[in-house]
């Protein structure tokens, strides 16, 4: 379980995320919706550990993310924005190296490394080296990387962005799996149709607060018709 | 085997294995860093070397109204010039693309020498060409000792010993061995020798930690849960390591290049057999960790690639400072100076060359300070990482 209690960031003069609150429920996909530039990739940096808060707390699975940095990062697998992998490694070796830095070694992380490979159609380029791959390939390398030490929460920044129609569809059904699993999962997008498709909750953030939460239905419902008209009353309701 | 030490490890490991399989990195690490210097300097010994021999070839002289001084012409010849008669005036001659060295005999010279009054002759040259500069001093030298010949020649004539006219005879002796004469050439062997080792850690250096971020793969590091503190001093034992491989590659290749150089040629002798090729090799090894060290804290603290590519080019010329005070002020190895970190290191390189041994007192001292700075910088460096900057 993720939860963020009166996150606060400034950068400078700026106040990115203003005192934002939510949790992000064990066996559930919550999703973090929010325009460009609405705080939802500094909530998740700091979920991540790799930023620290001004003010408020963040705890995953209980453990404070300033206090207990180490221990926060344990059960946490991480997908930033860009994936990030090694350009001279292969396939392979990108998701061993992530391995072994948690902790994992031999054949029990070449079982789970195959398994992901195998579970993400990468088995095909396993050898290959980073700067080989596609960007779809380097995205689900990046998540495999995620998920190598099965954490118990996930969190995605934008894990859609520049896949094709059918890595979309296979991406889905892991994070479903996952799910039905008891995996905390949390993402962020600012693809409506994805949110509504995907989530069980959903997190509505402009300008660094929670505009409005609850399930896509609820949601919807509550402004008459679709998602985005949701979104976009949920949006200009704050609007200065 | 530790959480902590197993994380460090894989670190290690990687971070070698990524810059082995980029080309890049292994041409500054293995060719241009240890070989193009030696390579280089080499070059520059074999042609000083052969324009020392050029002393004892005969010298190019033409000579206008050579017929009105037959007997100066005849001893120049007999000395090592090749004389060529040459009509055209000088300043016809200096519009020509190569003057080459002309001695114009005037018109009173014959005149001059029957009355005893010194007779004029003139030597044109061009002092911006070393060549003809050499060529020159040869000549003028034939030229004054021709003349002081023809002077006591005079004095005799008029009952007086020639030896009246030398109130002091110098006698000029060099200490100079052969060793400690080649040492002052080869006092640039110990910048070359830095330089190798930084270069071979500069790639590494830039790549672990700037290339990292840029590459977006540093965010992502940073959220496993190993220690930042570990990622540091994993990636500067690895750039340690290529800097130590490139260290040791650049000793061998000099060692091998400095048996072509026909040093003896020169009166010298190079010092560098396989002893003292160790030697050297372990004097330079305590700054390894400095330079890992001064490179990864740099690079950790610049924005990007192309900024800490910059910012390391400067960096290459930092341990020359130290070297070229050295040279500028005759410094000699004092324990004092010996601690400087690269003077240090310099001072005990050149006393090996000139076959003076290595004090283990001094070398401790020197390895010592040199560890003791690269404890600060690492220092340094891993506070660096604790920064949010360092995402930039």
């Amino acid at each position: 379980m993720i939860s963020a209690e009166r996150l606060t960031r400034r950068f400078g003069a700026t106040t990115a995320v203003d005192a934002l609150s939510f949790v992000a429920p064990d066996g559930a996909i919550t999703g973090l919706l929010g325009a460009n530039g609405a705080g939802k990739s500094t909530t998740l940096r700091m979920l991540a550990t790799v930023l620290r808060p001004d003010d408020g707390r963040a705890l995953i699975d209980g453990r404070d993310t300033r206090s207990d940095p180490l221990g926060a990062r344990e059960r946490l697998g991480v997908m930033p924005a860009v994936s990030g992998i090694y350009r001279e490694l292969t396939a392979r070796e990108n998701v061993r190296y992530y391995g072994r830095l948690q902790g994992l070694a031999g054949a029990a992380l070449e079982r789970r490394i195959d398994e992901l490979l195998f579970r993400l159609e990468l088995e095909g380029c396993a050898g290959r080296r980073g700067r080989e791959l596609s960007h779809g390939q380097r995205v689900k390398v990046g998540l495999a990387r995620a998920l190598v030490h099965a954490p118990r929460n996930v969190v995605l920044d934008e894990p859609t962005n520049g896949l094709d129609v059918l890595a979309i569809r296979s991406l889905r059904q892991l994070l479903r799996e996952l799910r039905a699993a008891g995996h905390c999962l949390l993402f962020s997008s600012h693809v409506l149709s994805e949110v509504a498709e995907l989530c069980d909750r959903v997190v509505v953030i402009a300008r660094g607060r929670v505009v409005a939460e609850g399930s896509p239905d609820a949601l919807a419902g509550a402004h008459g018709a679709s998602l985005e008209s949701a979104f976009l009353a949920a949006v200009s309701d704050r609007a200065p | 085997m530790s959480r902590g030490l197993s994380a460090f490890v894989t670190v290690l490991v990687k971070e070698l294995r990524e810059n082995a399989r980029d080309r890049r990195t292994l041409i500054s690490a293995l060719l241009f860093g240890p070989l193009v210097p030696p390579i280089l300097f080499t070059a520059l010994m074999v042609s000083s070397v052969e324009r020392h021999r050029g002393l004892e070839h005969p010298v190019a002289l033409a000579v206008r109204g050579g017929e009105r001084a037959p007997g100066l012409v005849q001893y120049l010849a007999a000395r090592g010039a090749k004389i060529t008669p040459e009509m055209r005036d000088p300043d016809a001659l200096r519009h020509t693309s190569r003057p080459g060295l002309l001695l114009s005999i005037s018109e009173h010279y014959e005149a001059s020498l029957r009355a005893g009054r010194p007779a004029t002759v003139a030597l044109y040259g061009d002092s911006s060409d070393r060549d003809t500069l050499v060529d020159e001093a040869r000549v003028a030298a034939w030229l004054h000792a021709y003349g002081a010949e023809l002077g006591a020649l005079r004095l005799q004539a008029r009952g007086v010993s020639p030896t009246a006219a030398n109130a002091l005879a110098v006698d000029e002796v060099d200490w100079a061995t052969p060793a400690s004469r080649s040492a002052v050439l080869l006092g640039i062997l110990s910048y070359f020798l830095l330089f190798a080792t930084l270069m071979g850690g500069l790639y590494v250096a830039i790549d672990s930690t700037a290339g990292e971020r840029e590459r977006g793969s540093l965010e992502p590091l940073l959220t496993l849960p190993v220690r930042r503190g570990i990622l540091v001093l994993a990636k500067l034992c690895a750039a340690g390591i290529c800097m130590a491989v490139s260290l040791a590659l650049a000793v061998v290749i000099f060692a091998i290049c400095l048996r072509v150089v026909p040093l003896e040629s020169l009166g010298m002798r190079a010092n560098f057999g396989p002893l003292v090729a160790a030697q050297v090799f372990l004097v330079v090894l305590p700054f390894v960790p400095l330079g890992a060290a001064l490179m990864l804290a740099v690079a950790s603290y610049t924005r990007s690639y192309r900024e800490a590519q910059t910012w390391l080019s400067v960096i290459l010329l930092v341990p020359t400072l130290p070297i070229v005070f050295a040279s500028l002020y005759g410094l000699t190895a004092r324990p004092a100076l010996i601690a400087v970190p690269s003077l240090g290191q310099h001072l005990l390189i050149q006393r090996l060359l000139r076959d003076e041994g290595l004090p283990v007192a001094l070398w401790s001292l020197s390895a010592l300070t040199t560890l003791a700075t690269a404890l600060f910088l690492s220092w340094i460096a891993v506070r660096l990482w604790q920064r949010e900057a360092l995402l930039g």
